[in-house]
C-alpha cells in the first residue's frame, strides 16, 4: 500500500512538467495562429506581430502574479488541474467568436495599429492570463526544499520554454499546412482539458491512497471492525 | 607639335574614361538602395533600363522596369499580358491596382485611359516615394496612391460600396505571397467591388501545388477565368469576371478595335489574345483541389512543394 502510494508521488513530479510543458506549447501555438486570425481583418504588417506579442507579454506578466498569489492559499494539484481547465474553455472563443469581434473591432477602429492591439486583447488577453498562471503554481507544487527552490525553477522554465520553442515550430511548420486554423486551437483547448482532468484525478487517487494509509482515518477504522 | 600632342592625348583619355563609364553601366550601377519595414529596396540601371528589385540575390525578384528614355514602353510580358483584361472590358473607368512597384502600369493606364480614375494600393510607403522619385509615378486628384495592406484597402472600400471596372492584383512576388490575398474570403471581397463588366486580373507566381489549390480558389469563387500565359515563364495572369466569359469571336473584334490604341506602349494585343485560355475548355488542374480559405492559407509553404 505504502509503495504504491509512494510510486503516485513519484509521478506526481514528471506530470507537473508535462504540463508545464505543454501550456508552453500551446501559448506560443496560439500566439503563432493570432498572426493567420487578424490578418484578414488588420493584415499581415509588423505592427501586427507588435500587437499580439504586446498582449502576449502583458497577459503572460499578468498571469504570473495571479498564479503566484493563488499559490499562497491551499496549493494542490487539484486547483492546478482547474487552472488548465480554465485555460482550455477561456481559448474556445478565439475560434468561435473571434469574427464577429474582429469585425466589430474592425468597422469601429480605423488605425489597423489600434484595431489589431484592441483584438488580440479581446481575443488573447484572459486566455494567456490563465496559462500565465501555471508557471508559478507549477514551481509551489514542485518546491519541497528551500535550497533547491532556484534549480527546480530553472528545470521548470527549462521545459515550459521547450514546450514553447516546440509549439511555436511545429505549429508554424506543419500544423498550418496540415489542418484549419480553428482546428488547431480545438485541439489545444481539448488537450489543455484533458491535461486539468488528468492532474485533478491524480490529486483524487493520491488522497484517497492517503486516507486510506490513514490508521487515524474513521473509514479505516470501521473497515477494521 | 605640342598640340597635336596634346590633342590626342585628350582624345585617349576622354575615350577612356567614356569606354569604363559605359562598362561600368552595363555591369549594372545601383542608384538607390534603402532597407523599408518590409523589405530591401534597390534600383538598378543598366544600359538605359531601369529597374526595381526587393532583393539582391534572387533573379525572380525584378518588380518593375522601366526605359529611362522611353518610359511608357513596357518592358515585362506580364504587364503586357494584363493588357488582356481589356478583352473583357474595354472601357474601364474605375482602376483598382494592389501592388505599386515601380508605377509603371499605373503611368501607362493613365496615358490610356486619361480619365479614368486609378487607385493604387500598397503596403510599404517607401515603395511609393521610390516610385515617385525613379520611376515618373505620376500622381494628379484621379490618380492616387494608398499606403495600405491591400486586404485592408478591399474590406474598406466594400463597406463603402466602392466599385471597380478593372482590378488588377499585383501584390506577389516569386519570393513571397501575402497569404491573406489568396484566399476565398479575400476573393469574395475582391468579387463584390466589381462592376457589372469588371474584371480581376491577377498576376501569379504559384507553382507546383499551390497552383492546383490557387486555381480551385478562384474557380469556386469566379467560375470558370483565363489563363494567360506565356511558354517561358512560371508567371501567370489569372483573368476573371462576375460575368460569363466573352465568346472568342467577341474577343477577337475587340482585339480589333484595341490594336491601334495599344501598340504604342509594346502590347500586340491580338497576339496576346491567342494566350488567353479559359478553364471551360482546359482545367489544368485536379478538380478536387482544396480552397484556400482563411482558416487554412499556407501559400508560401504549398509553393515549395514539387
Amino acid at each position: 500500500m505504502t509503495n504504491e502510494n509512494n510510486h503516485t508521488i513519484a509521478w506526481q513530479n514528471p506530470m507537473i512538467y508535462l504540463l508545464a510543458f505543454s501550456s508552453g506549447f500551446c501559448i506560443m501555438g496560439i500566439e503563432l495562429l493570432g498572426g493567420r486570425i487578424l490578418a484578414p481583418f488588420f493584415g499581415s504588417s509588423v505592427h501586427i506581430w507588435g500587437s499580439i506579442i504586446t498582449v502576449f507579454m502583458l497577459s503572460l506578466s499578468f498571469g504570473y502574479l495571479a498564479g503566484g498569489k493563488l499559490s499562497t492559499k491551499a496549493a494542490s494539484l487539484h486547483r492546478y488541474g482547474l487552472i488548465f481547465i480554465c485555460a482550455g474553455i477561456a481559448i474556445l472563443p478565439v475560434a468561435f467568436s473571434s469574427q464577429g469581434i474582429m469585425e466589430a473591432i474592425f468597422l469601429a477602429i480605423e488605425d489597423t495599429r489600434y484595431g489589431s492591439l484592441l483584438a488580440s486583447m479581446a481575443l488573447f488577453f484572459v486566455p494567456t492570463v490563465i496559462l500565465g498562471m501555471i508557471s508559478p503554481y507549477s514551481v509551489r507544487l514542485l518546491v519541497t526544499d528551500k535550497n533547491k527552490s532556484g534549480q527546480v525553477a530553472g528545470f521548470l522554465y527549462f521545459v515550459s520554454t521547450l514546450g514553447s520553442a516546440l509549439g511555436t515550430i511545429i505549429t508554424s511548420f506543419y500544423l498550418v499546412l496540415l489542418f484549419e486554423v480553428n482546428d488547431i486551437i480545438m485541439v489545444f483547448s481539448s488537450a489543455l482539458i484533458v491535461l486539468g482532468i488528468t492532474a485533478m484525478s491524480f490529486h483524487r487517487v493520491s488522497q484517497s491512497k492517503n486516507s486510506l494509509n490513514n490508521p487515524t482515518s474513521n473509514q479505516q477504522g470501521s473497515a477494521d471492525e | 607639335m605640342n598640340k597635336l600632342v596634346t590633342s590626342l592625348l585628350i582624345a585617349i583619355i576622354s575615350n577612356a574614361l567614356i569606354s569604363s563609364a559605359l562598362s561600368t553601366q552595363a555591369m549594372g550601377k545601383t542608384i538607390h538602395s534603402e532597407r523599408s519595414l518590409y523589405r530591401n529596396i534597390l534600383v538598378e540601371e543598366d544600359s538605359g533600363l531601369r529597374c526595381l528589385k526587393f532583393n539582391v540575390k534572387s533573379a525572380k525578384t525584378q518588380q518593375s522596369c522601366m526605359l529611362v528614355d522611353d518610359p511608357q514602353r513596357l518592358v515585362f510580358n506580364y504587364t503586357k499580358m494584363l493588357f488582356s483584361s481589356l478583352l473583357i472590358n474595354p472601357n474601364p473607368e474605375a482602376i483598382l491596382i494592389i501592388g505599386l512597384g515601380g508605377g509603371t502600369m499605373s503611368n501607362v493606364l493613365h496615358q490610356i485611359y486619361p480619365k479614368a480614375n486609378i487607385t493604387n494600393v500598397e503596403i510599404d510607403p517607401a515603395v511609393i516615394k521610390v516610385a515617385r522619385n525613379y520611376f515618373d509615378f505620376f500622381e494628379n486628384k484621379n490618380i492616387t496612391a494608398v499606403a495600405q495592406d491591400g486586404r485592408i484597402f478591399v474590406k474598406r472600400a466594400a463597406i463603402k460600396k466602392q466599385q471597380y471596372d478593372w482590378i488588377i492584383l499585383d501584390a506577389f512576388n516569386g519570393d513571397y505571397i501575402p497569404e491573406h490575398l489568396m484566399t476565398q474570403e479575400f476573393l469574395q471581397e475582391v468579387k463584390s467591388l466589381l462592376s457589372d463588366n469588371g474584371v480581376v486580373a491577377a498576376n501569379t507566381f504559384s507553382v507546383s501545388k499551390l497552383y492546383n489549390y490557387e486555381s480551385a480558389t478562384y474557380k469556386a469563387v469566379f467560375g470558370d477565368f483565363f489563363n494567360v500565359k506565356n511558354n517561358n515563364n512560371s508567371n501567370r495572369i489569372i483573368l476573371a469576371s462576375a460575368k460569363a466569359l466573352p465568346k472568342a469571336d467577341i474577343i477577337a473584334q475587340r482585339a480589333k478595335a484595341l490594336k491601334e490604341k495599344l501598340s504604342p506602349f509594346n502590347v500586340d494585343i491580338t497576339k496576346i489574345s491567342r494566350k488567353m485560355i479559359s478553364t471551360a475548355t482546359t482545367q489544368d488542374w485536379p478538380p478536387a483541389s482544396p480552397l484556400l480559405t482563411d482558416q487554412y492559407s499556407p501559400a508560401n509553404l504549398l509553393n515549395l512543394k514539387n
